[in-house]
C-alpha cells in the first residue's frame, strides 16, 4: 500500500472512532449508573458493583405498575395492528377491489400528515367524547390508527414481493381461498408480519406523548410517562432508581431490535421506524 | 386413474382473483375503521375545532362557539407574532432547528458516517454503528433522561470532561439551549440518514469504484464523482424524511420542556402547551392545522417523487 | 382425464388483448404445447383452462362441460408452476400431499400417497427436507409429485423446466415423455422452447400475438410451417429465409435474389394466386437440407463466409448476404470443412419452402 492511501485509512478509521465515541458519551452513564448503589448524575465506576437498585425498582409498586401498563399498551396495540394491517394488506395486494390504489396512496398522504404532535387536539376530544379518557384501550386504540397505515404499507410491498403462485398452486391443487390463505399464504408472509408486529411494539413501547396526554392516573401510566415524572416533577430525581429502571425499561427495545437484526438483517429495520 | 366428475354445483366466478372483491372489502374493513376514527376523523375534525373557541375546561368546553378566523389572527398577530412564547417565534424556531438539525446535522453527518464505515475495519464500523444506532432506538424518555444526566451543571460528564481538559463547567441547558437541542436531535436522529446512506451506498456495484481505482481516483473523487450523483434519489428521500420527523418531534420537551422562557419551544410543544397547559383547544386545533399544511406539502412532493420513481417499471 | 376446449376465448388486460378469438380442441389424452415467444397469449391461455384467469368472453370447456366460470378449485385440474411454487413451511411430505389434504384424505392415507409418487420421482428419501434443502432438480420433480398425486382431469405445466439447467432439462423432458407414454394423461404445455414442444407434445399449438398461428402435429410443423413466423420460430437454427423476386415467365416460376440460382418452378393456382397478391416471395430452406455445393449443381445460393462453427457431429457454415441476411447450413460431419472466402451452399428443389408477400405459406410447390 502507498503512503498517502494508508494515511488515509488511519485517517478515516480515527474520524470513524471519534465519532462513534461522542455517540457513545451521553450513554455511559447508563452502563454504569444502574449497578452503582451511590450512583449521581456524574459517572462514577461502581465502587462495589451492585444490583441493589434493581431490588429498589422491584420493589417500588408504581414503577413495576407502569412497566405492566407498558406491556398492556404495547401488546394490545400490537395485537391490533398485527391483525388489521396482515389482513389490508392482503386484501391490498390480492383482491382486485377498484381503488385500492387510490385508498393505498391516501392513507400514505394522511398517515404523514396526521402527526401524534399535530393532531393531539383532536384526538384528545375524539377519546374524550368517546368515553375513553384514560383507560388502556384509548392509547391502544390511537396507536393501533396511527402506526396501521405505515404497517399496511410495509407488509403490503412484502406481500406483493411473494409470488401469487403459492396461493395459485394451492387453488388449483383444490384448496378454497379460506384454506389458501390459512395454509399457505399467511406462514409465508408470517416474516413481513413479524417485522410491523416488533416495529409496532418499539413504538408503542417507547411513546411519551400520546399517553401523556390521554392518560390522567397513576393506575394507567406506561413506564415512558413514570419515568419523565420521577426526572421532571419529584423536585431532585431518585437517580439510582431511575437508571436502574430506564435500563429494564430499555430492554425489551434493545432485545427486540437485536433480534430483528439477526433474523432479517440490519438494514430491514434501518427503513421501517417511524 | 379414475377420473372424478366435477362439481356441478360449483360456485360461480364472475372474475377470478385470489381474493374476491367481497372478501378484500371485508379484509378492509377493521383496518379501515380504525385508521378513519383515529387518523382521517381527526385530520378534519381540527380544522372543525380550529374555527371554534373551545377549551378544556369551563362553560365553552362543553358549548364552544363559532369564532371564524379568530384564532388563526391571534397566531398570526403582527403586534406579537415574533415575541417569545408566541407562534412566530416558535415557527421560526422550528425551522432553524429543522434546517440545522436535519438537514445539516442529521443528514450531513450520517453521509459522512455511511460513507467512512464503508472503508474502515470490521471492528471500527461495528462499534460506531452500535452506539449511532443505540442513540436512535432507545426509548426517547430514556435519551432525555440521559442527556439531562449528561449535561448536568455539577456532575454531568461534560462539564467532567471539560475540566478535565481545563475548562470551565457551563450551564448549557440554560446558556444554549438552542443548540443544546440541535445538538440532540442531530445525535438522536442521524442513525437513520447513516443507514439509509449506506443501503444506497452498497447497492452501487463495487466495479464501478474499481474502475475509477485503475482510473487513480482519490476517495474525495469517488465519493463526488460516482457515490452521490448515484445516490441522489435516496438524498432526496432522506431529506424529506428527516425534515418531516424533525418538524413533528415532541422529544426535545423532555430534555428542556421548551424552555427556559419558551427559548426551545418547537411548534409541536407550542401546541401542547396552548391546547393542555393553558387549555385553549381552539387555538391549539389552529397550530395543529397549520401544522398539518406544512405536512401536506412535503408529503406531497414525497409521494410524487416515489411515484415517479415508480412509473417506468409498471 | 378429459378433453379441453376453447371456444372464441378473448382476454384482454384494458387496452391490451392478450388472447384474441382463439377456439381449439384438445382431445381426451393428448399432450399439446402452447409454443411462442413470450407475450404470445400462452401462458394467459394456460391460466383460463386452470381459472386464473377468466376470460373476457368466450367459454373454456373441460370434459365437455362449461368452467368458464368455475373457481379453480372446483375444476380438478394439475398444474406445474414455472417457478415450482413449493410451500417454504411444509417438508416435501406435506407439500406434495397438500392437494389431498385439501381433500380431506387422513394423514397417514396421504403420507403413503406421497412417498409412493416421490419414489417413482426418486425423491422419496427426501421427505423429510424443506424445499430450501434441495437441488433445483429435485425442487422441478417435488412440484411435478404434488401435481401427480391425485388424479386430475387435465395437467398443466407452466414452461416447468425453464428454471434447470441445460442437463437438468433433457433429462427432465426425457422422464415427462415418458409419463405421458405411461399415463396418457390430458396435457397441456407451455414452453417457449421449440425442441421441449417438438419432444413432447402430440399436438403444438403455436402462438403469437394473442392467437393461434398454427395447430398441428410437431412434424407437420416442421415439415410444413404456415407462416414465415412458424417456420423462424421451430427448427434450430430456425428456416434460412431469402426474401425473392418472382416472375411468371414460359408458364414457369422464375426466383430472382443476389447470389441465389435456382431452377424455374412449376407453377401452380397457388402460385399463381399469391403471385396476384405480391411478387415478392419468401423463399425457405432449413439449415440441414444445405450443403456446399458441387460444381454445376442446379440450386445454389453463393455469399462471403461469415462464419464456421464445428459442433462435434455436425458443422455450421454461415454465410453473410450483406444487411444481416445470412443463411446458415448445417452440415452433417465430424470433420473440419476446408472453406474458402466465398462459399456457394446448394439445395434440392423438392425442400423448398415458399410463403407469398403476407408471410403465408403456399401450399404443394413441388407438386
Amino acid at each position: 500500500m502507498k503512503f498517502p492511501a494508508l494515511f488515509g485509512r488511519i485517517a478515516f478509521s480515527t474520524l470513524a472512532a471519534l465519532i462513534g465515541a461522542a455517540f457513545a458519551l451521553p450513554l455511559l452513564w447508563f452502563l454504569f449508573a444502574p449497578f452503582n448503589a451511590r450512583a449521581e448524575l456524574g459517572l462514577a465506576i461502581p465502587d462495589p458493583f451492585t444490583l441493589s437498585n434493581f431490588n429498589t425498582v422491584f420493589g417500588n409498586g408504581f414503577a413495576m405498575q407502569a412497566l405492566w401498563n407498558s406491556l398492556i399498551q404495547a401488546v394490545g396495540g400490537v395485537i391490533l395492528v398485527g391483525a388489521a394491517a396482515t389482513l389490508a394488506a392482503y386484501a391490498l395486494s390480492r383482491s382486485s377491489i377498484p381503488g385500492k390504489g387510490a385508498v393505498t396512496y391516501i392513507l400514505l398522504l394522511f398517515s404523514s400528515v396526521v402527526s401524534g404532535s399535530a393532531a393531539m387536539v383532536p384526538i384528545f376530544l375524539i377519546i374524550s367524547a368517546a368515553g375513553l379518557m384514560d383507560t388502556h384501550l384509548a392509547v391502544i386504540l390511537t396507536f393501533a390508527g396511527g402506526l396501521l397505515p405505515t404497517a399496511m404499507f410495509i407488509l403490503r410491498d412484502f406481500i406483493d414481493s411473494i409470488p401469487k403462485s403459492y396461493e395459485e398452486s394451492a387453488m388449483v391443487a383444490g384448496a378454497s381461498p379460506v384454506q389458501a390463505f390459512f395454509d399457505v399464504a399467511l406462514p409465508v408472509i408470517r416474516p413481513g408480519i413479524v417485522v410491523i408486529v416488533v416495529w409496532s411494539f418499539v413504538n408503542i413501547w417507547g411513546s411519551f406523548l400520546i399517553p401523556f396526554i390521554l392518560l390522567r392516573s397513576s393506575a394507567n401510566m406506561p413506564a415512558a410517562v413514570a419515568i419523565y415524572s420521577f426526572y421532571s416533577e419529584a423536585g431532585t430525581p431518585v437517580v439510582t432508581l431511575l437508571a436502574a429502571y430506564s435500563l429494564i425499561y430499555s430492554l425489551p427495545v434493545v432485545a427486540l431490535y437485536l433480534f430483528v437484526s439477526w433474523r432479517f438483517g440490519f438494514r430491514f429495520f434501518g427503513g421501517i421506524k417511524a | 386413474m379414475t377420473t372424478e366428475p366435477i362439481t356441478t354445483e360449483a360456485k360461480k366466478v364472475r372474475n377470478f382473483s385470489l381474493l374476491s372483491n367481497r372478501a378484500g372489502a371485508a379484509f378492509l374493513t377493521p383496518a379501515g375503521l380504525l385508521v378513519s376514527v383515529f387518523v382521517i376523523v381527526p385530520f378534519f375534525w381540527v380544522i372543525f375545532v380550529s374555527f371554534t373557541n373551545r377549551t378544556l375546561l369551563g362553560r365553552t368546553a362543553l358549548n364552544p362557539e363559532f369564532v371564524g378566523l379568530a384564532n388563526y389572527l391571534a397566531l398570526f398577530d403582527p403586534a406579537t407574532f415574533f415575541q417569545r412564547g408566541q407562534f412566530g417565534f416558535s415557527l421560526i424556531l422550528t425551522t432553524q432547528f429543522v434546517l440545522a438539525s436535519a438537514l445539516i446535522g442529521q443528514a450531513l453527518l450520517g453521509l459522512l458516517l455511511a460513507w467512512l464505515i464503508q472503508t474502515v475495519p470490521p471492528w471500527i464500523k461495528r462499534l460506531t454503528e452500535t452506539f449511532v444506532i443505540a442513540a436512535w432506538i432507545l426509548p426517547e424518555v430514556v435519551i432525555g433522561f440521559a442527556w439531562f444526566a449528561f449535561l448536568d451543571r455539577d456532575a454531568g460528564t461534560l462539564n467532567m470532561m471539560l475540566n478535565a481538559i481545563g475548562l470551565p463547567s457551563g450551564d448549557f441547558l440554560l446558556d444554549q439551549p438552542f443548540w443544546v437541542i440541535v445538538v440532540f436531535n442531530t445525535w438522536r436522529g442521524a442513525a437513520f440518514s447513516m443507514m439509509l446512506f449506506n443501503s444506497a451506498f452498497s447497492s452501487i456495484p463495487p466495479s464501478y469504484f474499481q474502475a475509477a481505482d485503475v482510473a487513480g481516483a482519490t476517495s474525495w473523487q469517488k465519493f463526488r464523482d460516482i457515490a452521490v450523483p448515484l445516490i441522489r434519489g435516496h438524498i432526496v428521500t432522506n431529506l424529506i424524511l428527516i425534515t418531516m420527523w424533525t418538524f413533528n418531534t415532541f422529544t426535545p420537551f423532555l430534555l428542556t420542556n421548551g424552555g427556559p422562557s419558551y427559548r426551545t419551544e418547537l411548534v409541536s410543544i407550542y401546541n401542547y402547551r396552548v391546547a393542555f397547559q393553558d387549555f385553549q383547544f381552539g387555538k391549539g386545533a389552529a397550530v395543529g392545522v397549520i401544522m398539518m399544511l406544512i405536512n401536506l406539502a412535503f408529503a406531497l412532493v414525497y409521494l410524487s417523487i416515489g411515484r415517479k420513481k415508480k412509473a417506468p417499471g409498471t | 382425464m378429459a378433453s379441453v376446449a376453447f371456444s372464441k376465448v378473448t382476454k384482454s388486460f384494458g387496452e391490451f388483448k392478450a388472447v384474441s378469438d382463439v377456439s381449439f380442441d384438445i382431445g381426451d389424452g393428448e399432450f399439446v404445447c402452447l409454443l411462442g415467444p413470450s407475450g404470445c397469449g400462452k401462458t394467459t391461455s394456460l391460466r383460463m383452462i386452470a381459472g386464473l384467469e377468466t376470460p373476457t368472453s368466450g367459454q373454456v370447456m373441460i370434459g365437455g362441460e362449461d368452467v368458464t366460470h368455475f373457481h379453480p378449485k372446483d375444476r380438478n385440474i394439475a398444474m406445474v408452476f414455472q417457478d415450482y411454487a413449493l410451500y417454504p413451511h411444509m417438508n416435501l411430505a406435506d407439500n406434495i400431499a397438500y392437494p389431498l389434504k385439501v381433500r380431506g384424505e387422513a394423514v397417514s392415507k396421504r403420507h403413503a400417497r406421497a412417498k409412493e409418487v416421490a419414489d417413482v420421482l426418486k425423491i422419496g428419501h427426501l421427505l423429510d427436507r424443506l424445499p430450501s434443502q434441495i437441488s433445483g432438480g429435485q425442487q422441478q420433480r417435488t412440484s411435478l409429485a404434488r401435481a401427480l398425486v391425485y388424479p386430475a382431469q387435465v395437467y398443466l405445466f407452466d414452461e416447468p423446466l425453464s428454471n434447470l439447467d441445460a442437463k437438468l432439462r433433457l433429462e427432465a423432458r426425457g422422464f415427462l415423455n415418458h409419463l405421458q407414454r405411461d399415463m396418457g394423461m390430458t396435457a397441456v404445455y407451455v414452453t417457449h422452447d421449440q425442441a421441449e414442444a417438438m419432444a413432447l407434445a402430440t399436438r403444438i399449438a403455436v402462438m403469437d400475438q394473442g392467437r393461434i398461428v398454427q395447430y398441428a402435429s410437431p412434424i407437420e410443423i416442421y415439415r410444413r410451417p404456415a407462416t414465415t413466423f412458424v417456420a423462424n420460430f421451430v427448427g434450430n437454427p430456425p428456416m434460412n429465409l431469402v426474401e425473392v423476386e418472382a416472375t411468371k415467365d414460359d408458364g414457369k416460376l422464375q426466383l430472382k435474389a443476389d447470389g441465389l440460382t435456382i431452377a424455374a418452378l412449376p407453377m401452380t393456382d397457388a402460385i399463381g394466386t399469391a403471385l396476384a397478391a405480391g411478387s415478392k416471395l419468401t423463399l425457405g430452406i432449413r439449415p440441414e437440407h444445405l450443403d456446399v455445393a458441387g460444381a454445376g449443381a442446379p440450386n445454389t445460393i453463393t455469399a462471403p463466409l461469415f462464419a464456421n462453427e464445428n459442433m462435434g457431429p455436425e458443422s455450421l457454415v454461415t454465410i453473410d448476404r450483406g444487411e444481416g441476411a445470412r443463411v446458415t447450413a448445417r452440415i452433417f460431419t465430424d470433420d473440419h470443412i476446408a472453406l474458402g472466402e466465398t462459399v456457394t451452399l446448394g439445395f434440392a428443389a423438392d425442400h423448398v419452402h415458399l410463403f407469398d408477400s403476407a408471410g403465408k405459406r403456399i401450399p404443394e410447390i413441388n407438386g
